[in-house]
């Protein structure tokens, strides 16, 4: 760190100034960050007073356990080199900095002993370690540029850089910055279309945390997370069903041969949106109408298929519709609507079977849920016939007692105007 | 007078089952009760009719109320599917709970019409003090049988309108915790406390029902009709109906009536039922209790938070406890009555009440809930 003449004597003053406050004062264990804090450099204040609530802080470790240097002495001789003092390690030293405590087991078992301890290993067969500590290219992110160098939180700390939360505006703190991106010509757009999808909708307003966001597919420390070996698969470790079937198809087997990505191929990567009955079939937004037509094979069993959801689908909701109009008018029928909700779950896994591309599996969830919906569409037709006849009966009843009501009145009459008053 | 028919004269008419059932009852002692019994005409004398169509309204709940014993089943586990039962797949079984219920309704707001003619009537002097105590121990049942009522289908709604109309018992000092617990069952709202109502519900308050109704037309029966100052011939020497069958053939048109209109309601307006209820659920927004709760409810809602060293809420529950105690005195306070003099502050005591009633209550379904 270099100080410019004129800045001399107002550190030195600074200085004597921090050593006489502190001299009685002090902590034995940690003079580092008794003089840094009231620093009036911003650059050397800030990080002692950030690492206050820093997880490494609270677990007892001091700015000596990754800087080295003798906090016990006050004043610059505590940052003597020949006491292990290193500054402010290089981005390359940084991986292995970290690593000397999260890649040991035995050490690591004392604070955190659900915490992994490969992160360095995985972070040395990512691209980012490959280009840092292979290339020599000091612009890919190190550890300290994902979970910051002195407010280092755990990712269950909403604070955290690495909360799922802030995990998107982590990552695209570079991959969305144009200018740095721009010597490895990729993308830029991952941020805005990841926040236009489904998933980051799940997270940020459902507040369903299990929802995937950057390092879920992509891998937290390494290219992509264990066992994958494209990142494409990571889908199916949610979406397991859809993948089982779509594994079994023709199409798994076609799109290999083609080179396409699986999953994305459809539904695409960033700007996944929810997926809708449009995507199906050749009409208007149809994903299938991108490489069939009506003409070839593909393209009518794509329209079948759609046909069959679609049936399931506008039957289902006709069902509904009945039933709420009988309860709207005051019929008993949560039992009907409850019992609807099996054409709905049918409906569900007719849709999840899509992905196998066979009309014939598609057909046999549609028929359960069509049967499901042809039973209690008739219980609702009943519930509206019972209302009908519940009025016609009311009618008929109200005509009744009208008839009495004047039959009792006249009586009276009679027997009044007969007998006379006295 | 009225000339009076000989519908009840001429015990021949029945032959030998009369001269059968006279012999071991004693019916010709009934007849020639009724046949004496007579109804004064006045122009209040359509408040008479209040009585009678309450009574109707009674029998009514009786009867559906046995119908349903039928098939309800007092447990937070299957209260609610019971009610869903009888409600879609009993035959009628949504008509009788909807008539249950509202001529539950009907009948305290005949109830309530019924005290208050007869408060601005005077019809409490004496010697009928007793008949007003036993009709204001009816009034206070009838509320009972509301509020144990609306638990009983355990539906979202009752379970939380229970919540909050338990917890005012629990504000009375010394005591209220202690008949909270009683009354629930436990510290909260929960089966113990169904099991409680319906218990509350089916036995006890028909049998209290029975003693009061039974000592209430005893009593109407013993002293006859009160003839309101007021009115032409309040010295008993005015124009009056025979009650078989004059008076009786009128209160039949207005059961008829009140019948057609339970009828209606019940077709076009069934009881709902709304969603089963969660204990462990938060309060619906703007839960509100029943219409003849609202008053009460919106009252305690504008009192400020401390009335000199007590809590407001503390203070309106005894304030309407007072209420209700001076309500059940009127005949012992209003003296100058009692010495057969004119008084006024008791009519217009009657009427302020009605007026508050009636603005609370509006207030109470127009109001912004959070004030």
């Amino acid at each position: 760190m270099r100080f410019g003449f004129k800045g001399a004597p107002l550190l030195g003053l600074s200085l004597i100034l921090v050593w006489s406050q502190t001299a009685v004062a002090q902590s034995e264990q940690d003079s580092c960050s008794t003089c840094h804090r009231v620093l009036p450099d911003e650059r050397l204040s800030a990080p002692a007073e950030q690492f206050s609530d820093d997880i490494h802080a609270t677990k007892g470790f001091i700015c000596i356990a990754c800087h080295g240097g003798d906090a016990t002495i006050v004043g610059p001789a505590a940052m003597d080199p020949a006491k292990g003092y290193i500054g402010a390690p290089q981005r390359q030293q940084v991986p292995a900095l970290c690593g000397r405590c999260h890649s040991n087991a035995q050490f690591m078992r004392r604070f955190n002993p659900a915490l992994r301890v490969d992160q360095v290993v995985e972070f040395e067969t990512s691209v980012h370690g490959q280009r840092l500590l292979s290339d020599g290219d000091p612009n890919v992110a190190t550890c300290t540029d994902c979970h910051t160098a002195h407010s280092i939180k755990p990712v269950s700390d909403p604070r955290s850089s690495v909360h799922p939360l802030r995990v998107p505006a982590t990552c695209g703190g570079c991959h969305a910055d144009a200018e740095r991106m721009a010597r490895y010509d990729i993308p830029t757009d991952q941020l805005d279309l990841y926040q236009t999808s489904i998933h980051w909708e799940t997270i940020s307003e459902g507040g369903d945390l299990s929802a995937p966001t950057c390092n879920d597919c992509h891998g937290n420390h390494g290219a992509a997370p264990p066992g994958l070996s494209w990142v494409g698969n990571v889908c199916a470790q949610c979406h397991s069903m859809m993948a089982e079937l779509f594994s079994e198809s023709r199409h798994s087997r076609v799109f290999a041969l083609l080179g396409n990505p699986g999953c994305a191929t459809c539904h695409r990567n960033h700007d996944i949106h929810p997926a809708s009955d449009e995507m199906l079939g050749l009409g208007e937004g149809a994903v299938c109408a991108n490489c069939h037509s009506a003409d070839d094979q593909g393209g009518q069993t794509a329209g079948a298929l759609r046909m069959a959801i679609d049936s399931l689908r506008t039957t289902t909701e006709e069902a509904h519709s009945i039933l709420l109009r009988a309860e709207n008018s005051g019929m008993e029928v949560s039992q009907a609507l409850f019992a609807l909700n099996g054409a709905q779950d049918a409906l569900v896994k007719a849709r999840a079977t899509i992905h196998s591309f066979d009309v014939e599996q598609v057909n046999a969830e549609v028929g359960a849920g069509l049967e499901i919906v042809t039973e209690v569409r008739s219980r609702g037709e009943q519930a509206l016939s019972d209302l009908r006849l519940r009025r016609v009966w009311l009618a008929v009843s109200v005509v009744i007692i009208v008839a009495l009501i004047v039959g009792l009145v006249m009586k009276i009459r009679e027997m009044e105007h007969g007998g006379g008053r006295i | 007078m009225l000339a009076r028919p000989n519908w009840l004269g001429d015990r021949e008419w029945l032959g030998d089952v009369w001269k059968w059932l006279d012999a071991r009852l004693g019916l010709s002692y009934v007849q020639q009760i009724a046949k004496k019994k007579d109804v004064p005409v006045h122009r209040h004398t359509i408040w008479y009719y209040l009585g009678g169509m309450t009574l109707f309204l009674f029998m009514l709940q009786v009867a559906t109320g046995v119908l349903l014993l039928f098939y309800y089943r007092p447990s937070a586990e299957e209260a609610y599917e019971s009610i869903q039962f009888l409600m879609a797949e009993v035959e009628f079984g949504w008509l009788v709970r909807s008539i249950h219920a509202w001529a539950a309704n009907l009948m305290i707001l005949t109830v309530f019409i019924h005290l208050f003619s007869v408060l601005l009537l005077k019809a409490y002097r004496s010697p009928r003090e007793i008949t007003w105590l036993s009709g204001v121990a009816l009034l206070g049942l009838s509320i009972t049988f509301g509020f144990t009522g609306y638990l009983l289908p355990w539906n979202e709604l009752a379970y939380f309108a229970t919540r909050v109309g338990t917890e005012i018992i629990g504000v009375v000092p010394f005591v209220g915790s202690f008949f909270l617990s009683v009354l629930r069952g436990g510290t909260d709202v929960s089966g113990a406390t169904l099991t409680r109502f319906y218990a509350i519900h089916v036995a006890l308050l028909p049998a209290a029902a029975a003693i009061f109704l039974g000592l209430h037309l005893f009593l109407v029966q013993k002293h006859g009709m009160s003839i309101p100052d007021s009115a032409e011939g309040g010295d008993g020497k005015g124009r009056a109906m025979p009650f078989f069958p004059n008076f009786l053939l009128r209160d039949l048109i207005g059961w008829l009536s009140v019948f057609a209109i339970i009828a209606a309601l019940a077709a076009f307006f069934p009881a709902e039922l709304g969603v089963k209820a969660d204990p462990f659920q938060p309060a619906p927004v703007g839960i509100k209790p029943e219409w003849y709760f609202m008053f009460m409810f919106q009252s305690l809602k504008y009192l400020p938070p401390h009335i000199l060293f007590m809590e407001g809420e503390v203070v309106g529950v005894f304030a309407f406890g007072l209420a209700g105690v001076l309500l059940l005195l009127v005949p012992f306070l209003d003296r100058r009555s009692i010495r057969g003099e004119r008084e006024r502050l008791f009519i217009w005591l009657g009427i302020a009440a009605i007026a508050f009633i009636i603005v609370l209550t509006i207030l109470g379904y127009t109001a912004n809930p959070t004030q």
